[in-house]
């Protein structure tokens, strides 16, 4: 059986009424729960919970593509989240109930493509099935007579001339009053449906597995910064199951500039970035450098690896001494951008070399304006007038618990605040390249401008940026690219393509002429059978026409 | 005046437009109403039913065309009204208001007319009128003409809601993707929205059909005009699917661009799982017509539910879901 038995085109079971069924055995019982799993009906209902059990997963934050929105689900509904969480409502596409419906559903579509395909080869091999009796009750029935001359044999070997050219499979078949040709085409329907269907088996497959052999990491780099395609050089790492770090691929990533380009032209749209390029250096291990870009959109492409634009920001240069004059602190410290027009929140944590620990907590406005309320913020996301301000800190930065804490945060419950907003001393405020004191005579504190010689006003390039990479490897996607394209190749020829049967008869009549008898059958989906019909009865009267001329000067009797 | 707002001027001239047709399509579907009854009172009369109209039509086997076909199947013969003849001319007159809109638009921003949720909402309907135009040069669908002229009115009436001014692409929106992938998966609704129609369509004649006979004639009587439930379900199935292999196509340019652009092909996000969700559901509204017991009205149901996950998708989702693709909705 090639198709399953509720399939349209298969022939109807003939039901079961009245008769008394043997009772199944354990083999029946799995026989018969098998055609069930691999019948239609099985696979259009598991296709259709498939797209209902896809749902919550939108209504839901999900941990894999939103995980901080878990993290504020669990906050706004503390009661609902812990219920969710155990139905796998924040996991939904890896949880045990989704998977187990596409599972059933690509079992369900192996056990149905397998004897499909078994089933096709043998019909690619097959002759076309012998004329039906009576083509009287077939779709596009038509006669014609065939012109004063031809003979039934000629009239068929025509028919069959017709049909090859338009690339039909043939058959001849002979009785003592009739001759008919029987043809076949469109064999590439099923190819396509069954490469459809296997191709999705493909990508599954390859989805499945093969984001085991890949890795996902980040990394912040500043301008001029260089990153070592290591296992510690990255800022996180998240390796696939299979993946073994010594595959990494050593090479190094210089970020020689980040360039920003602001809309200035278009006042409805002013200050909107309209370009993010990152200009970076490349250096395979043992090879020569080579510059490159990194644009959103359009990653670099390197030693195996991805590398994305993620995010951009500002890192200033901070520099922290003692009262002695003695650096303590100097780095440029990366400032998360808290919204359009770069206003930026930073952490510089100090825990040596002064009388205390101290903590700074940075907002950096890179156009600073000042509200009516007297509050600082950003108009413009470039740098026209750049200014630090900086809550200082001191007490216990909590390094020393032996807890991981992370360089973008800074727990000031436990510290005494010296120079705050509701503090005596109001936080420091500093123009690039200027100096401020720290309070309580803990040393002073810089920001340093990184184009000290420009002109007077022009900050443009004082202060360094930062880009945020993600950087991928998958070995598999090629794999599905692959399979995606044979998806579609498939899908297309498998409903594109016609498959039909056209039959062409000629019987010979009592007084000496030819009926031509022409009819067809479609196997699936078919509008233009009727047409085809019509078509070939044309051009089979086209070619008998113009063989009957050749041929009539030789027979002038 | 600019360009934009020779855009906007030429939209609301289109929407204008646009109203009128469905005006005259709705007297159209009435006048067939009114040619129903006139034509059962004759039929009463000579006793001739039903019958002697399908009778007739059985005779033209021969012609291959499938508009032809689609005419003749029909319970009762209906010509070309004259308010049908306008509500298609002003159609084609407010698809080239739009069409002029929406160029104008692209050329004012200087990029493709698709970049946010207004735009996608100009050209999406455009490309709705275009295939149903494309159809009729093929097919006689312009009973669909309330249809096609009503949704897109709506759709237009409600992209108002969301008007920004031309602002350039973030970098985001800086690929040739955009300009793919946008543009297929609006074609793919223009095919979806036919399909639709023409499903509900078949649903109701479907209804009709079945009360044949019964004396309960039911009160659409301009159904008997259009074609027979078997023809509009071929119909629906042949749009849907082009619907579909388009839709499969977005779906993979989608995640090609998706790997360009973050870094990985497929991560459920909230519109990946609603561009999934539809392809699912008209995966099984076409198993749904090759399975027994299916083919007819229940495969029309989910064509159906499929298109309306289609607007879901695009109304709902874009709005008020969080995700990725959120930045370019509005």
């Amino acid at each position: 059986m090639s198709r399953p038995s509720d399939h349209i085109d298969s022939a109807p079971v003939p039901s079961g009424d009245g008769i008394t069924q043997p009772k199944l055995g354990f083999v029946g019982t799995l026989r018969w729960f098998w055609r069930q799993l691999t019948s239609m009906r099985t696979a259009l209902f598991l296709l259709l919970l498939l797209a209902i059990a896809a749902v919550p997963g939108s209504l839901v934050p999900q941990r894999s593509s939103d995980p901080n929105g878990v993290t504020q689900y669990f906050t706004d509904n503390p009661d609902l989240a812990p219920v969710l969480d155990t139905i796998q409502a924040f996991d939904v596409y890896s949880s045990a109930w989704f998977s187990s419906i596409y599972l059933l559903l690509f079992v369900s579509l192996i056990g149905c493509v397998i004897p499909r395909t078994k089933h096709h080869l043998q019909a690619l091999r097959a002759k076309p099935p012998k004329t039906p009796a009576r083509l009287g009750r077939l779709a596009g029935f038509m006669s014609r007579t065939a012109p004063a001359g031809t003979d039934a044999a000629t009239a068929v070997a025509a028919a069959r001339t017709v049909l090859k050219q338009g690339r039909y499979r043939v058959a001849l078949f002979e009785s003592p009053t009739e001759f008919s040709v029987s043809a076949e085409r469109g064999y590439l329907r099923e190819t396509g449906n069954l490469v459809f269907h296997s191709a999705l088996v493909g990508l599954l497959l390859v989805v499945g597995f093969g984001s085991g052999f890949g890795f996902t990491g980040q990394r912040v780099l500043v301008e001029g910064q260089t990153f070592v395609n290591t296992l510690l050089a990255y800022d996180s790492f998240n390796p696939g199951r299979f993946f073994d770090d010594t595959e990494l691929d050593p090479y190094t990533l210089t970020l020689d500039d980040f360039d920003v380009s602001y809309e200035t032209a278009n006042l409805e749209a002013f200050g909107q970035p309209v370009d993010f390029t990152a200009g970076v250096t490349v250096t395979p291990r043992g090879g020569d450098a080579k510059a490159g870009a990194v644009r959103v959109n359009d990653p670099l492409r390197t030693g195996g690896t991805s590398v994305y634009l993620l995010g951009n920001g500002y890192a200033p240069t901070i520099t922290v001494k003692d009262p002695e004059g003695t650096v303590v602190f100097t780095d440029s410290v990366p400032f998360l951008p808290q919204d359009a027009n770069l206003t930026s929140l930073g952490i510089v944590k100090v825990p040596d070399g002064l009388e205390e620990q101290v903590g700074l907590v940075g907002f950096f406005y890179p156009t600073q304006d000042e509200s009516s309320t007297g509050s600082y913020f950003s108009s413009f996301p470039d740098l026209e007038y750049p200014v630090l301000t900086l809550n200082v800190y001191a007490g216990d930065l909590g390094l020393d618990d032996g807890v991981p804490t992370s360089v973008y945060s800074l727990d000031t419950d436990t510290m005494e605040p010296l120079a705050t907003r509701t503090s005596d001393i109001q936080p420091l405020e500093l123009k690039p390249g200027e100096t401020q004191e720290l309070p309580n005579g803990l040393g002073s504190v810089t920001f340093e401008n990184a184009t000290p010689d420009a002109a007077d006003g022009d900050y443009s390039g004082s202060v360094p940026r930062f880009a945020s990479f993600d950087i991928h490897h998958d070995p598999t996607q090629g794999w599905v690219l692959l399979f995606a394209v044979l998806v579609l190749g498939g899908l297309l020829t498998s409903l594109f393509v016609p498959r039909r049967r056209l039959w062409v008869k000629a019987i010979e009549q009592a007084d000496g002429s030819v009926l031509l008898e022409y009819a067809g059958l479609a196997r699936g989906e078919d509008p233009a059978l009727e047409s085809a019909v019509t078509t070939l009865a044309d051009r089979h009267a086209a070619l008998l026409k113009r063989s009957a001329r050749v041929v009539s000067p030789v027979e002038p009797a | 005046m600019n360009l934009n707002e020779l855009s906007i001027l030429s939209l609301y001239s289109a929407m204008a437009v646009y109203a009128v047709a469905f005006i005259a399509f709705s007297i159209d579907l009435a006048k067939r109403s009114s040619a129903v009854d006139a034509a059962d009172t004759e039929s009463a009369k000579t006793e001739a039913g039903e019958a002697a109209a399908v009778g007739s039509a059985g005779g033209t086997s021969t012609l291959t065309r499938i508009s032809a076909r689609m005419a003749n199947d029909a319970a009762t013969p209906y010509g070309r009204s004259a308010s049908l003849r306008v509500g298609v001319s002003l159609t084609v007159l407010a698809w080239a208001l739009q069409l002029v809109a929406t160029v104008l638009r692209g050329i004012a921003a200087d990029r493709v007319p698709w970049a946010n949720m207004y735009e996608f909402a100009m050209t999406g309907t455009l490309l709705i009128v275009t295939v149903f135009l494309f159809l009729l040069t093929r097919i006689d669908l312009r009973f669909l003409g309330t249809f096609v002229t009503g949704l897109v009115l709506i759709l237009l009436g409600i992209a108002q809601q969301y008007y920004v001014e031309v602002a350039p692409l973030p970098p985001a929106l800086q690929s040739v993707w955009l300009v793919i992938h946008v543009f297929v998966a609006s074609l793919a609704t223009g095919f979806f929205a036919l399909g639709f129609a023409l499903s509900f369509v078949q649903l109701l004649q479907f209804r009709r059909e079945d009360r044949v006979g019964t004396d309960k004639p039911g009160r659409l009587k301009f159904l008997k005009t259009l074609p027979a439930a078997v023809t509009l379900e071929n119909l629906a199935y042949r749009t849907n699917i082009i619907g579909f292999i388009l839709w499969t196509f977005t779906l993979m340019a989608g995640s090609i661009w998706a790997e360009r652009a973050w870094g990985r092909y497929w991560g459920w996000d909230t519109k990946e799982v609603w561009t999934f969700i539809i392809w699912v559901i008209y995966a099984g509204y076409i198993h749904a017509r090759a399975t027994r017991g299916w083919r007819g009205s229940r495969s029309a149901w989910l064509a159906i539910i499929g298109f309306a996950a289609v607007m879901f998708n695009f109304g709902v989702v874009n709005v008020f879901f969080k995700g990725l693709h959120a930045y370019s909705g509005l």
